[in-house]
């Protein structure tokens, strides 16, 4: 409940709880109070446009249509209210009726869910208008029951969900009956996101009697709503345009209303973390041409967190790479390794705060926008390889397509040479047929072809350092060989630097020239991979602990390396 | 624009898990192509929900509460006119031959005579729909042709956060927009364009300046719905991994939205617009009646007052087949345009 009291603290809250409160007081004391000016006939003041006594004018028979749009707020929100109230308990009962039913009447009904909703609301309610006639009661029921598909749609795949949690399965085997499970275990469990609907249904219930008496179908007079108003004050829009948006602004205040205390109750709200841009100085002191390919002084990457402050992910690493050497940045995840790795490559993006006294990559300074020939530069000489090959090619274009557009953005070269080139790419990383899998798109390679033909791509200009970011762990062992045996044909055929970041301190000194240590955001040790037993720090010796090979004693359980490194790391 | 909550509307089916894919798998295996197989599926949904609305068209008179002759002509209308009536309509027959009659009479193109009228209910439909079918098919143009360069607009400029203070304007009044029914932006659009600014004329159809008032009514709304989807698909892409080996590659933001970005939320935002286009068709229901354009959708409200049973039949069967037919090219496109997904679904 302390959750919901937070939210409903926030200024929207508020706003919402503010408007529920106006809502309810002119329902409940409005016709108490304004019956006299709402009914009071004043043949003189009839038809009067706006003014300050009479802020929406006044009707026909010189009543004042303010108070009768006040006056009407009850009928209104007691008639959605019913109508939202017979969708709720008409899809409830049906979506779970759907759910408990034994398999092929649970699909027969479905899919009759699925034919209702694909009919709009507003059909629907004249369809269900018909059978119970143009009355205030017939629409309620025309709504009410308009409404039901959705629900019902909305119960039964909840309950589906539900349905198949361990508790539920627990609950079948002590026996109880589906009836009893369905009360007893599902209904509870689906009854918050079942709220947060109903409340934003109510404003499409309420636009929808607005529409019905609007359209004449819906409240009769000498009765009236807020689409009755709606309906007469539209007939005299030449003379007194407030007589229609009068009752207009009630409805879609009210009608706004709903949807946020829905949006309210959901706490789904997209947070926006957005950034902070980068840089301060602006006077920066201009890159030297050194001779290695990354030069990195003091890099600092911060976050926003969840209360909103800046949290500091990496903190003041140093980092330079030569030409052609490999480096191996080894840390458990959380260590700022990956951070460290797109802050190098410029990547990150605008939710992240990048600040460093030296961030350059072969004389480009990776702090700034890139000019246009930077930018060039950038796309030919840097390759990127993420963890993930089933998400970082486009799932929408074909291989080839991603393998050329760099080479024929950035170098100009034709298509049929890029192509060419894109062939031999694929076959260095020993991909077999390349002219096929060219014409391929990504889901129809496996997930290690996929992850080699992300290393063809970075071949296809002239890279100066291959950026790979955890390139084996989403793939199983076998197919790691395949992809850092390609890695290795590409360093080879290129003489590029590569900058490898793993987790795995074996895969790491097995193939990288150095290797640099990080944990919680900054380098706790450095060190040549042929050097690995002289580590001093306690968290690098842990690491190694970790990896167990052949003469490991299998009957004593590995080490802790939280528990082992703890204090020696934390400042 | 009344709209359901996306989250009502999107949430998938349960049955769509796993007997559905066995269904879809069977299909697969007689038909031979996955593609061939959806639409094969939804060409069948589509006949049968027809069926469904076919017979419900027929039991909606017999559902009226009463003698349905009587509420037609009032209370003081003489027993034999009532009578005479009855016998017309066939309402003294038994149901099932009234069932007989009125299918028979749907394939021969006989859809019975309007009450109110004394005309051919088919003969009204003839002339009128085509109005209707206008006035939903450029609304709907409208409505997505405008909606993409705004969301993905919207969206780029949002992911940057650099112009906080716009991006909050453009999404409060797209908030607006879908927030204001379309039946009340009918009538503040006449009160301030037409009565107002005399720009436009307030009522009728038939010359292109009176097209313009209702194709705004109808189109506004599913054109900010529509760039809704489009602006959190957009957002949802722009941080995929993809994106960001495209921007490992710096590609210029031209190839980096149009080529890589837009192909990825075509899927998720036509099944946005399938929702959109059904929403539109029932919004002519409205705009017609506040515009009086001469179309089916204030044809449906005179009909439905007047108790004219046999134009509310036709009209309902009508509106019916608009809807499925709208549905039915969304899914087919869906199986051009992405037949991943379309397979995913059969």
């Amino acid at each position: 409940m302390t959750g919901l009291r937070r939210t409903l603290l926030t200024p929207q809250g508020v706003a919402v709880l503010a408007g529920l409160v106006l809502v309810a007081l002119a329902a409940a004391l409005g016709p108490v109070l304004l019956e006299h000016a709402a009914t009071t006939r004043n043949i003189a003041d009839r038809q009067l446009p706006a003014s300050w006594a009479h802020p929406f004018g006044t009707d026909e028979l010189g009543r004042d249509l303010l108070a009768r749009t006040v006056v009407a707020t009850r009928l209104s929100v007691l008639l959605t209210l019913g109508a939202a109230g017979i969708s709720v308990a008409g899809g409830v009962v049906l979506g779970v009726v759907a759910a408990v039913l034994p398999r092929a009447a649970r699909r027969l009904v479905t899919a009759f869910i699925d034919i209702m909703l694909s009919f709009p609301w507003l059909l629907l309610a004249l369809f269900f208008s018909v059978i119970w006639g143009a009355t205030a009661r017939g629409a309620m029921l025309a709504i009410g029951f308009a409404g039901i598909p959705v629900f019902a749609r909305l119960v039964s795949t909840l309950t589906a969900a539900v349905a198949t949690t361990d508790y539920v399965h627990a609950a079948r085997l002590l026996g109880s009956s589906s009836g009893r499970t369905a009360v007893r275990h599902v209904l509870p469990n689906i009854l918050p996101p079942l709220v947060v609907n109903t409340a934003a249904h109510a404003s499409v219930t309420l636009l929808s009697f607005a529409a019905l008496s609007f359209l004449g179908l819906g409240v009769q007079p000498p009765e009236y709503d807020w689409g009755r108003l709606l309906n007469e004050g539209s007939k005299r829009i030449y003379t007194a345009p407030m007589a229609a948006i009068g009752p207009g602004i009630a409805i879609v205040l009210t009608g706004v209303l709903f949807s946020l205390l829905g949006e309210l109750l959901s706490q789904s709200r997209p947070r926006t973390v957005h950034a902070v841009t980068a840089q301060d100085g602006s006077s920066r002191p201009v890159p030297a041409e050194g001779d290695a390919v990354v030069e990195v002084t003091d890099l600092r990457v911060s976050f926003r967190g969840d209360d909103g402050t800046l949290v500091q992910r990496v903190r003041g690493v140093d980092l330079t790479i030569a030409p052609g050497e490999v480096v191996g940045i080894v840390g458990e995840s959380g260590s700022g390794k990956s951070v460290t790795a797109m802050a190098v490559a410029g990547l990150l993006g605008p939710e992240a705060l990048v600040e460093s006294e030296r961030l350059v990559f072969r004389g480009i300074d990776m702090t700034r926008r890139p000019s246009a020939a930077e930018r060039r530069r950038l796309g030919l000489e840097e390759a990127m390889i993420f963890q993930d090959p089933l998400s970082s090619l486009n799932p929408a274009l074909t291989v080839g397509r991603q393998l050329t557009e760099a080479s024929e953005t950035h170098a100009g070269t034709s298509h049929a040479a890029a192509s060419a080139r894109a062939a031999e790419a694929l076959s260095l990383v020993r991909i077999p047929d390349p002219p096929r899998r060219l014409r391929q798109l990504p889901h129809e390679l496996s997930g290690g072809m996929r992850q080699r033909a992300m290393i063809a791509t970075g071949l296809m200009g002239t890279p100066r350092l291959i950026i790979a970011d955890e390139p084996t762990t989403a793939l199983d062992v076998t197919v790691q060989r395949q992809v850092m045996r390609a890695l290795r044909d590409a360093r080879e055929q290129t003489g590029a630097a590569i900058l490898l970041i793993s987790h795995d301190i074996a895969l790491v000194s097995g193939f990288c020239d150095r290797i640099v240590v990080m944990r919680d955001g900054v380098v706790v040790e450095r060190l040549a991979a042929d050097r690995l037993g002289e580590a001093e720090h306690p968290y690098t010796r842990g690491l190694i602990a970790c990896v167990p090979d052949m003469r490991t004693d299998r009957s004593r359980a590995l080490p802790v390396i939280g528990v082992a490194a703890q204090e020696e790391v934390l400042p | 624009m009344t709209i359901p909550p996306s989250a009502v509307t999107t949430a998938p089916s349960p049955e769509a898990a796993e007997p559905a894919a066995s269904r879809g798998e069977r299909l697969r295996v007689l038909v031979g192509s996955p593609r061939a197989a959806f639409v094969l599926q939804r060409l069948g949904r589509a006949a049968v929900s027809f069926a469904i609305v076919l017979v419900a068209a027929f039991f909606m008179v017999q559902l009226v509460p009463g003698d349905p002759v009587r509420a037609a002509l009032g209370p003081t209308a003489p027993v034999a006119t009532v009578d005479a009536l009855r016998a017309q309509l066939g309402l003294d027959q038994s149901v099932w031959s009234q069932f007989g009659h009125y299918v028979s009479g749907l394939l021969h193109g006989d859809l019975g005579m309007s009450i109110t009228s004394q005309r051919q209910v088919s003969q009204i439909l003839g002339e009128r729909l085509p109005t209707t079918l206008v006035l939903a098919v450029v609304s709907f143009l409208v409505a997505a042709i405008g909606a993409f360069p705004i969301g993905v607009a919207t969206a780029v400029s949002a992911r940057s956060g650099r112009h906080r203070v716009l991006d909050l304007g453009v999404s409060g009044l797209l908030g607006i927009l879908i927030a204001v029914p379309n039946f009340l932006l009918a009538v503040l659009l006449i009160a301030t364009l037409s009565i107002g600014l005399g720009a436009f004329p307030p009522a009728g159809w038939g010359t292109p300046s009176q097209a313009v008032l209702p194709v705004l009514a109808l189109a506004l709304g599913p054109l900010a719905y529509l760039a809704r989807i489009v602006h959190i698909e957009m957002l949802r892409v722009l941080d995929t991994p993809y994106l960001t080996t495209a921007r490992s590659k710096r590609l210029p933001g031209r190839l980096l939205y149009l080529r890589h970005a837009l192909p990825n939320i075509v899927a998720a935002t036509l099944t946005a617009g399938g929702v959109v286009l059904v929403g539109l068709v029932a919004g002519t229901v409205l705009v017609e009646t506040v515009f009086t354009v001469p179309g089916i959708g204030s044809t449906i409200v005179s009909s439905i007052t007047a108790k004219d049973y046999p134009l509310i039949q036709g009209v309902v069967l009508v509106y019916a087949l608009l809807v499925l037919g709208a549905n039915l090219l969304i899914d087919l496109a869906l199986a051009i345009l992405d037949p991943r997904s379309a397979i995913a679904e059969a």
